[in-house]
């Protein structure tokens, strides 16, 4: 479980993050919703520490990582995988080093046991026979899987995903995050998914965040959400066309 | 103020990029890619640039010395001096500052701006450790050995100058580069060329690893790569020869 207590966060005097706090649940989905420029990508590198908050803590399973030095946070972000909204893959790489790369970095893996780790992941998503492929030549679908399959190379703990099918056309978004909610309950991993897509909410998600300028304004679960009474998250949702 | 800012700002990069690496091996592997790329990628224009200046140095201190008193050999030990100490390591480096340095910043730029370098700390790998002490590294083993090359070569297209534009024979020409030979101007030369080659990457990946926004900004860091790294290597092509040169 991840929690937040109390996260703070601006820019220049400019409030992006104003005092949420959050829990993240195990073998869940748990979704991060509101409009674009809401502050989900903020809150979700600060969690990740790409970004450090101004005030508040951010638990691990207990221990608070705002805390920790480079090398105590290292060990956290070994058990972090994370699908960066626009895949962020190595493009110097082929499909095979992308996924291998996390392997060769931080394992003592042989070579043989690299390269069936990395087969075993990209099948699990569902790409086989890519391995040699570049990145700047497949599609925007297989890169989100190549993506996901780096991001499960070292059987994360947490997984983070943001805007996992921005860009994706609507077939193509399914798929992924029935991968994502696959992958979530198989391994039991804390998964953390920001989105303003409502359809894959109601597809698959489980705890629900909404975020409006940098303010948590309603929490619960999927099944909560049609009931909700905040005219804020009501007003995203009618937008939405739910 | 600027200027100091980014100095400042510059000094706290090389000292971030001075970590143990990762895996020996990634890392070693990684510095072998990068010299390929640095050093065997510019083989070719290394190559033409100095047949040509040597080839046009020996003309122009050729024709200025025609009719004087001073004897024909003279020009190849002028020809000689003037590429090892100055053209060859200067020139070279200005060339390298245009092609390698926009190499490294836009390839860390681009890396920047599509969050790779974000994808390398979150794994928890010291991205600017892994991405850019192998070319530094590179640069170093590489650029020097240009410079030999280079000076070998700008020598070479002197005789052919010389000899094709009537200014000098063959054996005075050899006779002239073998006269008062100094070991140490290659030393100076080597010197200069190890300077410009920490200059010309650390800069350029400094320039690369600023950049935020997208491919816009990735074309001024590249832009920025060279023009700092070609301003770096004269302002220390002057510095060393005042240093070591004068007495
Ligand atoms: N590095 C930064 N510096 C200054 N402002 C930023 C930075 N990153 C994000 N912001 C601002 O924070 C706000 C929230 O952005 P973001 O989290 O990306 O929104 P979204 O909910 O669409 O992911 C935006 O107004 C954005 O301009
Ligand atoms: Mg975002």
């Amino acid at each position: 479980m991840i929690e937040l207590v109390n996260i703070k966060k601006s820019f220049e005097g400019r409030i992006v993050l104003d005092d949420i706090s959050a829990k993240f649940h195990k073998g869940k989905t748990n979704f991060v919703i509101g409009a674009s420029g809401s502050g989900k990508s903020v809150m979700m590198k600060c969690m990740v520490g790409l970004i450090n908050v101004d005030e508040g803590q951010i638990l691990y399973g207990g221990t608070d990582f705002v805390k920790l030095d480079y090398n105590e946070k290292k060990t956290i972000r070994k058990e972090i995988g994370m699908l960066f909204q626009g895949t962020a893959l190595f493009d110097s790489l082929n499909v095979e080093d992308n996924v291998a790369f996390p392997l060769r970095m931080f394992t003592t893996m042989t070579k043989e046991e690299v390269l069936e780790r990395v087969n075993f992941c990209l099948k699990r998503v569902n790409l086989e026979n890519v391995n040699k492929l570049y990145p700047s030549n497949i599609s925007g679908g297989m890169k989100k899987r190549v993506g996901i399959a780096r991001a499960i190379a070292l059987n994360p703990k947490y997984l983070f995903c943001d805007e996992p099918n921005s860009g994706l056309d609507p077939l193509t978004s399914r798929l992924i995050d029935e991968l994502i909610k696959e992958i979530t309950v198989e391994y039991d991993i804390t998964t953390i998914i920001n989105t303003h897509d409502m359809k894959s909410l109601f597809v698959m998600g489980d705890n629900i965040i909404y975020i409006y300028k940098g303010k948590k304004v309603w929490e619960g679960e999927k099944s909560q959400i049609r009931t909700a009474d905040n005219l804020k998250l009501l007003e995203f949702m009618k937008a939405s066309e739910f | 103020m600027a200027f100091f800012e980014h100095f400042g700002k510059y000094t706290l990069f090389l000292i971030s990029l001075f970590k143990r690496p990762e895996r020996q091996k990634v890392f070693f592997k990684q510095t072998i890619h990068e010299m390929n790329s640095i050093g065997v990628g510019s083989f070719g224009i290394v190559s033409l640039i100095s047949i040509f200046t040597g080839a046009v140095s020996t003309i122009q201190i050729g024709v200025q010395l025609i009719s004087s008193l001073v004897p024909e050999y003279i020009l190849g030990r002028i020809v000689r001096d003037s590429n090892i100490l100055e053209f060859s390591p200067t020139i070279t480096s200005l060339v390298l500052a245009g092609k390698v340095g926009s190499n490294i910043a836009s390839e860390i730029g681009t890396m920047k701006v599509t969050e790779q370098v974000d994808a390398l700390e979150i794994m928890g790998v010291n991205s600017a450790n892994y991405l850019v002490l192998p070319k530094i590294i590179a640069g170093l083993a590489t650029i020097p050995l240009l410079v030999i090359y280079s000076m070998a070569l700008s020598i070479f297209g002197g005789s052919l100058s010389g000899v094709a534009s009537d200014l000098i024979s063959v054996d005075n020409y050899i006779k002239g580069l073998r006269t008062d030979f100094l070991a140490f101007s290659v030393t100076f030369a080597l010197i200069k060329a190890t300077t410009f080659a920490f200059l010309i990457t650390s800069i350029s990946a400094y320039h690369g690893y600023r950049t935020e926004g997208g491919a816009l900004e990735v074309g001024q860091s590249s832009t920025k790569a060279v023009v700092y790294s070609a301003v770096g290597v004269i302002i220390f092509d002057y510095i060393l020869s005042e240093i070591l040169l004068s007495v």
